[in-house]
């Protein structure tokens, strides 16, 4: 035991060096204990699952996709109007599922957008802290409801509802599912768009006030443009959860394949339909087996390719203020 | 003259500030309306015998017995499977490896899956789990597709739980002459260990709201069993509301709401035991 | 410290489900049920009320006669239910997998054509027009209720009928249309009749149909339509099913037998024997509580003999589906 005021200084320098070289090491050298390393090891194994999972998702749809268009050409698939590939009179084209869901879709954005960019405006430009932090989280309570509720909201209610207001309106129709699904993705374009708002800096806004402009204008000309990309880039990922959606659209929105825009009529989307050939469990290796592959790997391909833009957009707009 | 063009402005600023507060106001009322109509005909059906009977054909005496039972195993089990493995990866990418390749890859990843719509992990269930690791439509498998569902969320959760605990307390760890391991194990973790905990309780409340990849990889219509075992066939509430919902009796309808009330007092159950531990436990630091 | 505490709780239970885990649950006594949507009601209640008195373990999918044959034929389920009798392919497939099976008629059903109850215009339907709307050639060509007959609105028809694993689609396309599967593919399908009966019974324009259990269960919400076969022999002018109509014959062309199939080797199980004994001992009762017709007294006797003596093979000599066939006649001869 050495003198502490003696040494005190040298014992310091040597901590700064081990504390400096801990925090520096990254990964356990070679001289580590094998316990270490081998929990290293688990631990990045863990780290790995997740590669190991989005491999998984491209593989299963991938060779399923690949054996289907052992037997339907590519041309079939992306120029026919038809979707009835279980029927004699064979038809695969996605088009139908396709616009079945853009229909949906299209209808929840509609629905979504102007509450969801309205509300956004609110709680960023207007709303006091207190108000924000109690509405903020109640709107996204909203994305937190299981969506087969919505799916029972959208069957039992809305549907008689906008029965008794359109005359004609089918039973399963897409106006009812994509409606109720606009409501349920709200919260998306709420929460990112109010984010990209707040992100605008004050400095901006008081240099519009400076030069006379009144606050709807300033909301109007100068912030949320300033925000533009984060807030495309919270449409896009609405859009992208509108597309993704199964339990809404497979009990209100029908089971019809068909090429429509139309949205008083049963239609089926790409979710739906996978939904449905999967309830009656099709044995592996069946053209039946393969066709719900093939859509979830175009559900994949739509959904990856929306998050995509919208990260980058977020990026973008994240460094530029 | 702008007397008169400020006064109009002000009152279209007033205007506009009452849609937006109706933009923000109407969804949660229309929501609230819906849910009250939902407990109002639930309130007809729920009751003990309800929480304690199977399914039957008449919707008088059907209950939520086995889904409810379904439900829970099914949580215990993906909290199982997706805690130790979430956590082990925020690990992995917090202490081991916070920048490279391996790491930026990982993240990646993570941010990708979060956004894959819950059927295409039906499909991955139904392809991986079902059809080429045999083990068919039980339990486990259901388990595990949800597990890798939410494993995104709970790596997230965690690694923020782990970014709040302070470099110093690790520095001093080291400086004490601990390994990384020992020093994650009995420093980083327990002080990490409360949003640990909260994020994954949230995780597994998602994880039992899910219907589509539940349906894809395992759904019965009629289920008289308490599962007894991982590779037992099972049911769920989300999948049991389902059936309902699509019978076309009215009577059947009242069992659906009464469902759907079990399913949103579980997971909000759920929702207040994370949210009251991570309250608890950030009196307790400091 | 609490980690060690939670996370061994949460590793304990795993353990223990896992070394509960039974191999899948066969040997344990599930008996597994899968098939027809149309038999389905019978079973779901033969189900509920065998386990009023035996601890019963018993699951029932509903994947369509197709699947469920699939299924039954790779052993998977020891009992499926079939709105129309084996095919040669399925005959084939058990064979390939060593699956015995022994087929039981259970009740006659009878297919029930439906419209909205707001639909006024139409009275009764021939089996040309069924023809005209439902084969294959009809596919995007016939859609208006005007090109059916004239004089019917000029209006979109809405068609909503079972999905090409249902026996239900097979026994309707080869009675109406003349050959099996050969059906127009645009319309709302789905092996479940509950669907159909939710999308008929809130669309003025619909079309359908079903097996009856599921027009009684919901006659209040559906207007079902006399079917005309043009034959004056068995009835003359439309006939609207009814447990009469079908149990005399006259509901032409659109009656028929259901089946249950039970695997011969699952059969040696004591629960699955209880419980197909047990369904067609209460089959009168419970047959007719769903809406189906139930078989003559004698026919049952018959059935449950072919199941004591473990008869396989099928009465339709695996041709698949015979159009205006009775069990007892059936049955008699074997």
């Amino acid at each position: 035991m050495a003198e502490p005021r003696s040494t005190a200084k040298g014992t310091a320098a040597e901590a700064v060096a081990l504390i400096s070289n801990a925090a520096r090491a990254r990964t356990n050298g070679p001289s580590a204990p094998l316990r270490e390393r081998l929990i290293e090891v688990g631990l990045r194994g863990c780290g790995l699952l997740s590669i190991f999972t989005t491999a998984s998702i491209i593989l299963v749809l991938a060779i399923e996709t690949f054996a289907f268009f052992r037997e339907v050409t590519l041309a079939q698939f992306l120029f026919d109007t038809q979707w009835t590939p279980l029927f004699v009179d064979k038809h695969f084209g996605i088009w139908p599922l396709v616009s079945g869901t853009v229909l949906t879709t299209g209808i929840a954005i509609l629905v979504a957008l102007p509450f969801g960019l309205l509300a956004a405006i609110y709680l960023s430009e207007f709303a006091g802290q207190g108000v924000r932090r109690l509405l903020k989280p109640a709107l996204e309570m909203l994305a937190g409801i299981p969506t087969i509720v919505y799916g029972y909201f959208a069957l039992v209610f809305m549907t008689p509802i906008l029965q008794a207001v359109i005359p004609g309106l089918a039973g399963f129709n897409s106006l009812s599912a994509g409606m109720i699904m606009g409501i349920m993705v709200i919260p998306m374009i709420s929460s990112l768009a109010e984010d990209a708002l707040y992100a605008v800096p004050n400095s901006v806004r008081e240099g519009a006030y400076a030069l006379g402009a009144t606050r709807l204008s300033t909301i109007f000309r100068v912030v949320v443009p300033a925000a533009v990309s984060g807030i495309a880039a919270s449409v896009i990922l609405a859009v992208s959860r509108a597309i993704g959606e199964t339990m809404i659209v497979a009990i209100a929105a029908g089971q019809q394949p068909r090429l429509t825009l139309d949205p008083r009529v049963p239609v089926e989307t790409m979710t739906a339909y996978i939904v449905q050939v999967s309830m009656g469990d099709t044995p592996t290796g069946t053209l039946e087996y393969r066709s719900i592959f093939v859509v979830g790997a175009t559900l994949f391909v739509m959904t990856f390719t929306m998050n995509f833009v919208s990260q980058r957009l977020t990026r973008r707009y994240r460094s530029a203020v | 003259m702008k007397q008169i063009g400020r006064r109009r402005g002000v009152v279209i600023e007033r205007l506009f500030v009452a849609l937006c507060l109706g933009a923000v106001i109407v969804p949660l009322g229309l929501v609230l309306v819906l849910l009250g109509n939902v407990l109002s005909d639930a309130a007809q059906r729920l009751d003990w015998a309800f929480l304690t009977s199977f399914p039957s054909r008449k919707a008088a005496l059907a209950g939520v017995y086995p889904a409810f039972v379904g439900t829970l195993y099914l949580g215990f089990i993906t909290a199982g499977l997706a805690l130790p493995l979430g956590v082990g990866a925020a690990i992995y990418l917090e202490e081991y490896e916070r920048r490279g390749r391996l790491a930026n890859l990982i993240e990646l990843n993570i941010a990708n899956l979060a956004g894959v719509p819950s059927v295409i992990y039906g499909l991955l269930g139904l392809g991986l789990f079902v059809r080429v690791a045999g083990m068919g439509r039980s339990l486990l498998s259901g388990a595990a597709t949800l597990a890798l569902l939410v494993l995104p969320i709970v790596i997230m959760a965690s690694r923020e739980a782990l970014r709040t605990v302070p470099l110093s307390l690790r520095e001093g760890s080291y400086a004490l002459g601990a390994t990384r391991w020992q020093t994650i194990r009995q420093v980083v973790l327990p002080m990490a260990l409360p949003g640990i905990l909260t994020g994954s309780i949230l995780a597994v409340s998602r994880a039992v709201g899910e219907t589509a990849p539940l349906i894809i990889v395992g759904a019965l219509t009629y289920v008289t069993l308490l599962p007894d075992g991982l590779g037992s066939p099972f049911t769920a509430l989300p999948i049991q509301i389902f059936n309902w919902v699509s019978r076309p009796q009215a009577e059947f309808l009242l069992n659906a709401a009464a469902g759907i009330v079990v399913l949103l007092g579980t997971m909000l159950a759920l929702n207040t035991t994370a949210i009251l531990l991570r309250n608890r436990y950030q009196k307790r630091t400091y | 410290m609490r980690i060690p505490t939670i996370l061994t709780c949460l590793m304990t239970i795993a353990f223990l489900l896992a070394a509960s885990c039974g191999g899948g649950g066969q040997e344990g006594g599930i008996i597994r049920i899968d098939g027809s949507s149309t038999v389905f009601p019978i079973t779901e209640a033969v189900a509920e009320e065998f386990q009023k008195e035996n601890p019963a373990r018993v699951t029932i999918g509903v994947s369509g006669t197709g699947g469920g044959f699939k299924k039954f034929c790779s052993g998977e389920t020891a009992i499926t239910g079939a709105s129309r009798p084996i095919k040669p392919t399925e005959i084939e497939l058990c064979g390939g997998h060593g699956v015995d099976y022994i087929e039981l008629p259970v009740a006659y059903d009878g297919i029930a054509v439906v419209v909205h109850p707001d639909n006024d215009w139409v009275d009764h339907l021939t089996v040309e027009e069924l023809k005209v709307l439902w084969q294959p050639e009809a596919q995007t060509k016939v859609v208006r209720w005007s090109q059916v007959r004239q004089g019917w609105p000029d209006e979109e028809i809405h068609l909503f009928g079972p999905g090409v694993d249902s026996g239900t689609f097979d026994y309707f396309t080869k009675a109406i249309v003349g050959e099996e599967h050969a059906s127009r593919g645009d319309f709302t399908s789905s092996e479940d009749d509950n669907v159909l009966v939710q999308g008929i019974s809130t669309d003025g324009l619909a079309l359908g149909f079903f097996g009856y259990a599921y027009y009684a269960e919901n006659s209040g919400k559906l207007r079902l339509m006399p079917v005309d076969d043009g034959d004056e022999g068995n009835g003359a002018g439309p006939i609207a099913a009814s447990p009469t109509t079908v149990a005399d014959g006259t509901y032409q062309p659109l009656s028929r037998p259901i089946f249950i199939y039970v695997d011969k080797g699952a059969a040696e199980r004591a629960e699955v024997q209880a419980f197909v004994d047990f369904y067609l001992r209460n089959a009168t009762v419970l047959v007719e509580e769903v809406g189906y017709i139930a078989l003559p007294k004698r026919a049952y006797d018959l059935v449950s003999e072919r199941f004591t003596n473990r008869v396989t093979g099928s009465l339709f000599a695996g041709s698949g589906s015979k159009v205006g066939v009775t069990v007892e006649d059936l049955l008699g001869g074997t």
